[in-house]
């Protein structure tokens, strides 16, 4: 057995305040290393909040920035891996809803928001620029991606992962929940719970969904953050749309197993889909 | 049929919609520094709805109703109004709107029932904004998404308010809300109406029923039809025309002023922050 414990921190983020924000961060990394964690999952921009507009400009954040360092510091002070999402600013000024994982003082990686949705009630298109790179990172014993809240709605986004060779991925969210379904749960709620499941199935990985909490605007954030196992089941999560702190045991034994049993990632054809999305690409796209 | 089925719809989907009602009523008016709300309290549906809802949020010592009616409101709006403040034990003040509004058209003469029921929307929404300080409250609004929609309302009047839960439900949902959050019976049989003069009913005056209307609003609104489809399933053109050009010609009353742009940052055009900035 090889036992990870992942902390769940579904906060609702205090907009446009980042020291707060990172102070919520430390004091739940804090609780999270108590209750045993290995690694701690915050959502999408939980150092900004979401409806940003133009507060992005002022809460965006250079890597260096002692708000980030204080992050990363802590990971070693504590003792524990952490997610966390904030709008980054890279050296040219470009603007990006990035994810850090940083573990042991260092960052292990960063994801830049490959989509940023501009349609509907979002409009990320106009601050955020888009990240243009997908890759996958060692923590010693397992590979680790990341991928942000409408990134998984593209499914090239969690393929292109599992090909680089990922064990488990993280979903940082901010994912609105239209409350009017007469479910108990709202419908885009169960939308994430079905395509995440079939992921982690399909890619056989573990998928890691931290969604945020909390009203903004009058928008609402439906939590009910969770894990998924390679076998596409739900195995624990937070089943509420408050603030909390929940930790899920991973055994990262099951991506052996499941690889074994149901070898889609050995026998994908990568080389395939090259040449089909380059013949694609050279054609032009005629639709 | 249509209107069955899209009614059931609408109903249905409200099931579980109180909770996260209450929790945003927590959130928005906490987060700017008010433990209090205040509203009108009309003996209608809607501000009942919003009454139900506030005191699941902040519990009755932190709810203020207000009664406002003028002499020739009806008894029973009183009363009723009375229904909802004895059930949840509110503090409510009664404010005979009468004397204000008679000394004002002792001056200023019409008969005009339009220019008479905005002047009443609008004291109201003043004593309303007036006892938000004496309470230290926040001002809660109590139209719905049918109001809204067709402009059946008083802009700065009744539409005035900082935060409102029923907005984004169609007028038969609240019927359904208030069946989930124990509003009285009596106020949920009654006709609703706006109460500015007598006998007046909402439906009379606007010349359909909620049903047609939210049926209609809810297919070109929610589900994108096109008129023709919505007339399609057996509508008069006549009445969703008359429905879809409400909508549009009211669209001012759900926007702020418009501003003439002249710098490089215009307020509400490129100077652009959330509602909830520094809150």
């Amino acid at each position: 057995m090889k036992l990870l414990r992942i902390a769940l921190g579904q906060v609702s983020p205090r907009l446009g305040d980042v020291s707060e924000n990172v102070r919520k961060h430390i004091d739940f990394a804090t609780s999270a290393k108590e209750k045993g964690a290995h690694v701690v999952v915050f959502p999408e921009l939980g150092l900004t909040g979401y409806q940003l507009r133009d507060l992005a400009f002022h809460v965006a954040r250079p890597l260096n920035h002692p708000d980030i360092t204080s992050l990363i510091d802590a990971s070693k002070a504590l003792d524990i891996d952490m997610v966390f999402s904030f709008v980054e600013q890279t050296p040219a000024y470009r603007f990006c809803v990035s994810s850090v994982y940083a573990t042991k003082g260092t960052i292990a990686h960063v994801h830049r928001k490959i989509y940023p949705p501009t349609y509907g009630l979002f409009e990320e298109g106009r601050q955020f620029s888009k990240g243009d790179a997908i890759d996958s990172f060692s923590l010693g014993d397992h590979r680790a991606g990341m991928m942000i809240c409408e990134d998984a709605w593209h499914p090239s986004v969690p393929y292109l992962l599992s090909v680089s060779g990922v064990d488990v991925m993280y979903v940082p969210a901010a994912g609105p929940g239209r409350a009017l379904s007469g479910d108990p749960h709202s419908g885009s709620q169960m939308f994430w719970n079905r395509m995440l499941r079939t992921y982690a199935q399909l890619y056989t990985s573990f998928m890691v969904f931290v969604n945020r909490v909390g009203f903004e605007d009058g928008v609402f954030f439906f939590g009910h953050s969770f894990v998924a196992s390679p076998t596409g089941e739900f195995i624990g999560g937070s089943e509420s749309h408050d603030e909390c702190l929940t930790t899920v045991d991973i055994d990262l034994e099951i991506v052996r197993k499941e690889r074994y049993r149901s070898p889609f990632l050995r026998d994908e054809d990568i080389y395939l889909t090259e040449r089909t999305l380059s013949r694609i690409i050279r054609e032009g796209r005629t639709w | 049929m249509v209107i069955a089925e899209v009614d059931s719809l609408l109903r249905s989907s409200v099931a579980n919609s109180v909770p996260i009602l209450v929790e945003f009523l927590r959130q928005e008016v906490r987060k700017t520094g008010f433990e209090n709300v205040v509203f009108g309290l009309s003996g209608g549906i809607d501000s009942a709805v919003v009454a139900y809802l506030a005191v699941q949020a902040f519990g009755s010592d932190h709810v203020f109703g207000l009664i406002m009616p003028y002499k020739t409101s009806s008894k029973a709006s009183v009363d009723d109004a009375l229904k909802v403040v004895n059930d949840l034990g509110l503090s409510a003040k009664q404010v005979d709107i009468s004397p204000q509004i008679d000394a004002y058209f002792a001056q200023v003469h019409t008969t005009a029932p339009l220019r008479r029921g905005n002047k009443m929307a609008r004291e109201r929404m003043s004593i309303i904004y007036d006892h938000s300080v004496e309470y230290r409250a926040l001002a809660l609004g109590t139209s719905n998404k049918t109001e809204l929609l067709l402009g059946y309302g008083t802009q700065f009047g009744d539409l005035a308010s900082a935060v409102n839960p029923i907005g984004d439900l169609y007028k038969t949902q609240i019927r359904e809300v208030a069946r989930l959050v124990g509003v009285p019976q009596s106020i949920l049989d009654k006709a609703p109406s706006a109460d500015l003069w007598e006998d007046q009913t909402d439906e009379t005056e606007l010349g359909f029923s909620y049903e047609e209307a939210d049926t209609i609003l809810h297919l070109l609104i929610d589900d994108r039809l096109s008129l023709e489809e919505v007339c399609a399933y057996g509508f008069k053109p006549a009445l969703v025309e008359t429905i879809m050009r409400r909508v549009q010609q009211n669209q001012y009353k759900r926007r702020m002023p418009v501003i003439a742009k002249l710098s490089s940052r215009t307020i509400g055009i490129d100077f652009r922050y959330p509602r909830d900035w520094g809150m």
